[in-house]
């Protein structure tokens, strides 16, 4: 089963995407900062990141950079949620070796919809 | 129909409150340079836009959006942090709140006010900020649908590395239309030389079907950065049959690219909830409705631990006892008895871990308090600070909300009447800025709150002068200290000179001390004039146990709130003071305390009918002493009340019911109750005989 590891700062985001991916069949596990983030994934493999941008603790740029210097992290597709749209903080993501972005306002059928460009 | 994401909204509308409370206190401490505070400020407001959203709550997006970028800016340091800046931040954050709750209500709200602090975020920003949102959304449409496209994807050699698969993206292309994919392999080194982790193919795809251009620029739209991507038009050259067979399946596929073989049961699900969605819709939002009433508590997970585990020693504990009672003999009554005693342990801490769930923090109540200092030094133009001590005391969630109101009356006060104008403090030699104090503490099985101020103290002479004229005192009346403090909770009394719009809102002090009468509470004055005062509220931890003296008149058992009991004492006789009637005075020091029989008051039997004989227990409330005469004083328990009115309806006199041990009911006496009662049978018994002289009297002319 794919496995996704979602982290965001809110609780209630954290909840909707955790949801929407188990509706559609995804095994979810959940992080509230980047830092706790990067202890999940050095426990455990995934198959997807989704990770906020804005977080204390540490931030979801820096989750990016952390996780790809992890070998079974390398090729492991991670996408930003984000409500900034702006191509500087995509071009910020993309440095940092992020897969792509999500914008929110967070919408569930898009959420499932783009997750398939990087995951079965 | 989607994903139903509705069941959020409650978690998410707590959220925001959470983040809008953190939003002002960190604005109230916002110093210049702080940048760890201006990031979480400008978190909160981001996961309350990013949630808002989500939801369609349009109001609060845009607003917020107005919040976070004034806020991204100071993030980025493009914008000095001043004064005028925080006050607006401040403002916005009533308004945030504002928006929220109308949204959570389905109701109007003040769109004067919003509208004002959304034009001043707005002139803050200066003004080009707002128009560049909206084009984005304008060029989309503009594009063109073609029969299908030639997509030429070189990617570069590093892909992989970004956790990109073409695979994936071909699948998802494949959702679109036909699909027919050539892969080049021109660019593959030799075996020796092929690094595994490049990515060495090009693709030639070729997508037929009624397809967006933007469409397929997005599926690209993560790796366009990484590859050469070519996208040529097919004319439509192909035959017309194939696109007119499409479109319908087409159409379907574009709106709904989501669901694929996989999971058929989601697609299913989502079909059925399809046609009853109003219904299904209105279901949803009336629970949610629901839901906010109740409300919530948030309970940390040790403490649902440790209840989980007291549970379970409950449960051993039952099992043994039940297999003892299967075949009992005397000889197992030591073992019956060490099994009572450990349910008995068993018992008394689950009760105090269910206790410690209703508990929570009193920083709960207090988080209001440094934005209400805060604006009421604004408003009242005198120098101010707030100090808040003992917030981690805890304190039972329901007690904690109806607190909340007389406190921000108290604090005010404080601020309004008790600390004076900068240039007279500075004039008596105290610092220029005045201090508020707040401060909770546990004090045996009680919760003390202290609100202090450093300011001109209560002048007794004035409140002394007042009371006089409005003819609550007699002129000549001596009292004590406490006495004439206790004047400040007297309905219609009000010390300031004029009724500012501060503390004067036609909420008196009297208020104040019904409300925490209300919740089983006292209030106490300490003043000194020229150095301050302090209101002392004395609130018991929890609404649902309390500390009773069980005593006994006749045959019945009643329970006495033990904050409300001064002292009990056996009957002297020489003390006692028949005055005329039925009255009884008992000399009680300087004192002079009625007593009340209870025996008379609920008309019930008792062989204990002599003063001489029976105990005394002097209870106080609203100030008024009386002695309560009963027959025999008993256990000292916690007893769990059971509302009267609930079960029964209400009874004067009794504030609540408890089951004893034996499985008897016993009467909750209430105090105050009592108290008036006792005056209104007296006062009543004197006008009958008033009345009876007079019309004897009448009869003799």
């Amino acid at each position: 089963m794919t496995k996704v590891l979602v982290v965001d700062d809110s609780n209630s985001i954290r909840d909707m995407v955790s949801f929407t991916l188990k509706s559609a069949g995804y095994q979810t596990v959940e992080a509230k900062d980047g830092r706790e983030g990067l202890s999940k994934a050095q426990m455990d493999g995934f198959d997807l990141v989704i990770s906020d941008v804005n977080m204390p603790n540490m931030d979801g740029i820096s989750l990016c950079t952390e996780l790809r210097k992890l070998a079974a992290f390398k090729f492991t597709p991670i996408l930003m949620l984000t409500t900034e749209s702006s191509t500087d903080m995509k071009m910020r993501g993309k440095a940092a070796g992020a897969t792509g972005w999500l914008v929110k306002p967070f919408n569930p059928e898009k959420l499932l919809a783009t997750i398939k460009r990087v995951v079965k | 129909m989607s994903v139903d994401l509705s069941q959020f909204i409650p978690s998410f509308l707590e959220e925001s409150f959470e983040g809008l409370e953190l939003m002002e206190s960190g604005l109230l401490n916002l110093q210049p340079g702080d940048n760890e505070t201006i990031h979480s400020i400008f978190r909160a407001a981001h996961s309350i836009k990013g949630g808002a959203g989500t939801f369609g709550f349009d109001s609060v997006t845009d607003f917020t959006h107005l919040v976070e970028t004034l806020l991204d800016e100071m993030r980025d340091g493009r914008r000095e942090v001043t004064n005028a800046d925080t006050e607006i931040l401040l403002e916005s954050v009533d308004c945030m709140r504002l928006l929220i709750e109308a949204a959570r209500d389905e109701s109007d709200y003040d769109t004067e006010k919003v509208a004002q602090t959304s034009s001043r975020l707005a002139q803050t920003l200066g003004n080009e900020q707002l128009t560049s949102d909206e084009n984005v959304s304008v060029d989309k449409v503009g594009s063109e649908s073609a029969t299908g496209f030639n997509i030429k994807f070189v990617p570069e050699h590093s892909l992989a590395k970004t956790g990109n698969d073409p695979l994936f993206l071909f699948s998802a292309l494949a959702e679109l239309g036909s699909l027919t994919i050539h892969a080049n392999t021109n660019e593959l080194p030799a075996l020796m030389d092929i690094d595994a982790q490049e990515l060495y193919l090009s693709w030639q795809l070729t997508l037929i079907g009624e397809v967006d251009e933007e469409e397929v620029k997005e599926i690209f739209e993560w790796v366009e950065d990484e590859c050469l991507l070519e996208l040529t038009p097919i004319d439509n050259k192909l035959p017309q049959e194939k696109t007119e067979n499409e479109p319908t399946f087409q159409q379907e596929n574009t709106t709904a690219p989501a669901i694929d073989e996989t999971t058929p049961q989601i697609q299913e699900s989502q079909i059925a909830a399809a046609n009853p969605k109003s219904a299904d819709e209105k279901a949803t939002v009336s629970k949610t409705k629901a839901k906010t009433e109740v409300g919530s508590i948030r309970v940390g997970v040790d403490k649902v631990d440790s209840l989980i585990n007291l549970v379970g020693e409950l449960v051993i504990t039952q099992s043994m006892l039940s297999e003892l009672g299967n075949d009992f003999v005397m000889e197992k009554v030591e073992r019956l008895n060490s099994g009572l005693e450990q349910l008995l342990q068993n018992t008394k801490e689950l009760q105090e871990s269910v206790m410690r769930i209703r508990m929570l923090p009193i920083s709960f109540a207090f988080s209001r308090f440094p934005r209400l200092v805060h604006d009421l030094a604004v408003k009242t133009g005198k120098a101010m600070e707030l100090v808040i001590k003992g917030e981690q005391t805890e304190l039972d969630k329901t007690v904690m909300e109806q607190i909340g109101d007389p406190l921000v009356h108290l604090v005010r006060n404080a601020a309004d009447h008790g600390i004076e104008a900068s240039d007279i403090r500075v004039a008596q030699g105290k610092p220029e800025k005045g201090t508020i104090s707040l401060d909770a503490y546990h004090q045996g099985g009680n919760i003390v709150i202290e609100i202090n101020d450093d300011g001109a103290g209560i002048n007794r002479e004035s409140v002394l002068a007042k009371a006089v004229d409005k003819g609550l005192i007699d002129a000549n009346a001596t009292l004590t200290d406490s006495q004439v403090y206790d004047l400040l909770f007297e309905p219609g009394f009000s010390t300031a000179a004029e009724i500012t719009d501060i503390s004067g809102r036609g909420v008196g002090m009297d208020v104040v001390k019904r409300n925490i009468q209300a919740l089983g509470g006292r209030i106490q004055v300490e003043s000194t004039l020229g150095k301050g005062s302090t209101f002392k509220v004395n609130l018991p931890l929890t609404l649902a146990i309390l500390d009773g003296q069980l005593v006994k008149v006749g045959s019945e058992t009643y329970i006495i709130p033990l904050i409300a009991i001064v002292e009990s004492l056996q009957i002297d006789n020489k003390l006692i003071n028949r005055v005329s009637g039925d009255m009884v005075l008992y000399r009680l020091r300087d004192d002079n305390v009625p007593v009340l029989p209870i025996y008379q008051l609920f008309d019930l039997e008792t062989e204990c009918i002599e003063i001489d004989n029976a105990l005394l227990v002097v209870v106080e409330a609203d100030g008024q002493k009386v002695g309560l005469m009963v027959d025999d004083l008993l256990a000292q328990q916690q007893v769990v009340i059971k509302s009267l009115k609930d079960n029964y309806q209400q009874v004067a006199g009794i504030s609540g019911a408890t089951i004893l041990g034996d499985g008897s009911v016993a009467m909750i006496l209430d105090i105050p109750g009592m108290i008036s009662m006792a005056l209104e049978k007296a006062q009543y018994a004197q006008k009958f005989k008033n009345g009876g002289d007079s019309v004897k009297a009448e009869v003799c002319i």
